[in-house]
């Protein structure tokens, strides 16, 4: 036991460890919240999808020789996100066949792009950081720790401020329109959110995890709570434990950070599965 | 006092009108019944009302006090909110966000608002209920007090009883009796129940594809197109 907190002193010693602690379990906390959300209104796979598109954004941006790629692959993805989260309603290609072309097309154009215009030599090894994550997380910078604390204030008061109305239109968007409430303008809100939840995650676990981090939390929370408060905050706790704890296993057992935390967030629902209902 | 005024509206959705000519209006305390055929435009009808579909030509006039916040809307249960994980109250409280304004948070009168329309259809014992646990006849009665929150004047019902059995279904159309007469609301609903539609209404609007009734209930049953449709209400009933 005492090994584990030298060693962990140790590793908690270089600030890049700090740095991606600090940016992994505020993400947590971000994709937990809209998570919840996005389970509900049976949009588990946005995830997926954005993050796809945001990696076809990034291959762009890299062969393009865009000196932040933020600013190409945050305004695609956002655009997407507008698109894909209102296509469920109305549009002539239904909501899950859009997201599922919107996904594979994207990956495809991206992996084409890296191949015939290599940026760097080693190509797959691009590609699987990208993918998984892999180190980036670990060569985060100062400015990358602010800006992403930044924008998690940002989208965690967004939450607070619009929470029940975010309730109301989740649960009918009929009703919610009825009333007055703005529905239009707050899934546009709720497009947005999600994609730059989905871009600071994207470095962070790489984009083919980022569902884990939006679905699971709300899922195993879901297994045991039975009010939309509790679900919210469970969610959060949830994703934040895990991430903290997948991040200091993965430090100890030198395994790669982002499935180290989808690993924590799949025993974690196993345990929500067998507990008792509230 | 008139509230609701349709003057020659056509209705309609993706540029495709399936109402022509529609004129009606509801009066202040009325009880109005939308029947008809199935793709006649009924629900179409309704969500006009709401605010939630234009109509294609011509205007829904509310008048009387009446606005659009402050319209009670009981829509058709969808599939998503059976699983929803949320108590009684979150959901009647959020029948309230139409009088917040710009407030991002429920304030005391909201939450007195919300109380006193759980007690009034007898569910304040649910409170703190998961929605999800209950009954069919349970739910409707919910999402009613819901629309309680936000209805001033006037109530607009979807098909109330859908998928309720005989007794709830009763319980429901007595509720909304009650509604109408001790609490002064204006209802206006769509059914598919026309027995009960002839039983309850002052007034019945019957949308066919060939032909268009909007008349009293009286006026409605020894009408040529009221007496078709009761009369076959009640050969299916034979048959069954």
């Amino acid at each position: 036991m005492s090994s584990i907190i030298t060693s962990l002193s140790y590793y908690f010693s270089f600030p890049f460890v700090r740095y991606a602690l600090i940016v992994g379990v505020l993400v947590a906390l971000c994709s937990a919240l809209f998570g919840v959300i996005l389970v509900l209104r049976r949009f588990s796979f946005i995830g997926d999808g954005l993050s796809h598109a945001a990696f076809g954004a990034l291959a762009v941006s890299t062969v393009l020789g865009v000196s932040n790629e933020l600013y190409v692959v945050l305004p695609v993805t956002a655009v997407l996100a507008v698109i894909l989260l209102r296509a469920g309603q109305k549009r002539k290609v239904r909501g899950d066949a859009a997201l599922a072309m919107v996904s594979v097309g994207a990956l495809a154009i991206g992996y084409l792009l890296l191949n015939v215009f290599p940026a760097s030599a080693n190509v797959s090894g691009d590609v699987c950081s990208t993918l998984f994550g892999a180190t980036s997380i670990l060569t985060l910078t100062p400015l990358d720790v602010t800006v992403c604390a930044v924008l998690s204030a940002l989208v965690i008061l967004l939450f607070v401020l619009f929470y029940n109305r975010i309730f109301a239109v989740t649960f009918d968007e009929n009703f919610a329109e009825g009333t007055g409430v703005r529905t239009e303008l707050l899934n546009t809100v709720i497009a947005v959110v999600t994609a730059v939840i989905i871009v600071l995650a994207m470095k962070f676990v790489g984009s083919l995890l980022i569902s884990a981090l939006i679905v699971f939390p709300a899922l195993s929370a879901m297994r045991v709570y039975r009010s939309f408060r509790s679900v919210v905050v469970c969610a959060a706790i949830v994703s934040v434990g895990c991430a903290a704890l997948g991040i200091v296993a993965s430090v100890l057992c030198s395994t790669p950070v982002g499935p180290s935390i989808v690993i924590v967030n799949i025993l974690c629902f196993a345990v929500f599965s067998v507990l008792k209902p509230v | 006092m008139e509230y609701i005024k349709c003057n020659n509206i056509a209705l309609g959705y993706d540029g495709k009108i399936i109402l022509e000519d529609l004129s009606f209006s509801v009066e202040s305390g009325d009880y109005l019944c939308i029947v008809g055929e199935n793709g006649a435009g009924k629900s179409t009808l309704m969500k006009t009302l709401v605010g939630l579909s234009k109509s294609v030509s011509g205007e829904v006039k509310l008048s009387g006090g009446v606005s659009r916040k402050e319209i009670g809307y009981l829509p058709q249960q969808m599939e998503l909110q059976r699983d929803f994980p949320a108590t009684v109250w979150e959901i009647v409280l959020s029948g309230c966000l139409g009088s917040c304004g710009i407030k991002p948070f429920f304030g005391a009168a909201e939450k007195r608002l919300a109380s006193e329309n759980l007690r009034k259809l007898g569910i304040d014992g649910l409170k703190n209920s998961c929605y999800r646990n209950l009954s069919g006849g349970q739910q409707q009665r919910v999402l009613l007090a819901r629309a309680l929150c936000a209805a001033k004047k006037l109530l607009l019902l979807d098909e109330p009883a859908a998928g309720l059995d005989p007794v709830a279904t009763n319980e429901m159309y007595h509720m909304i009796m009650d509604l109408n007469k001790q609490e002064g609301l204006t209802v206006v609903m769509v059914s598919h129940d026309i027995k009960a539609a002839v039983n309850h209404a002052k007034h019945i609007l019957h949308l066919g594809n060939a032909e268009v009734f909007f008349g009293t209930t009286a006026e409605y049953v020894m009408s040529k197109v009221g007496k078709a449709f009761l009369n076959s209400g009640k050969c299916g009933r034979c048959e069954e």
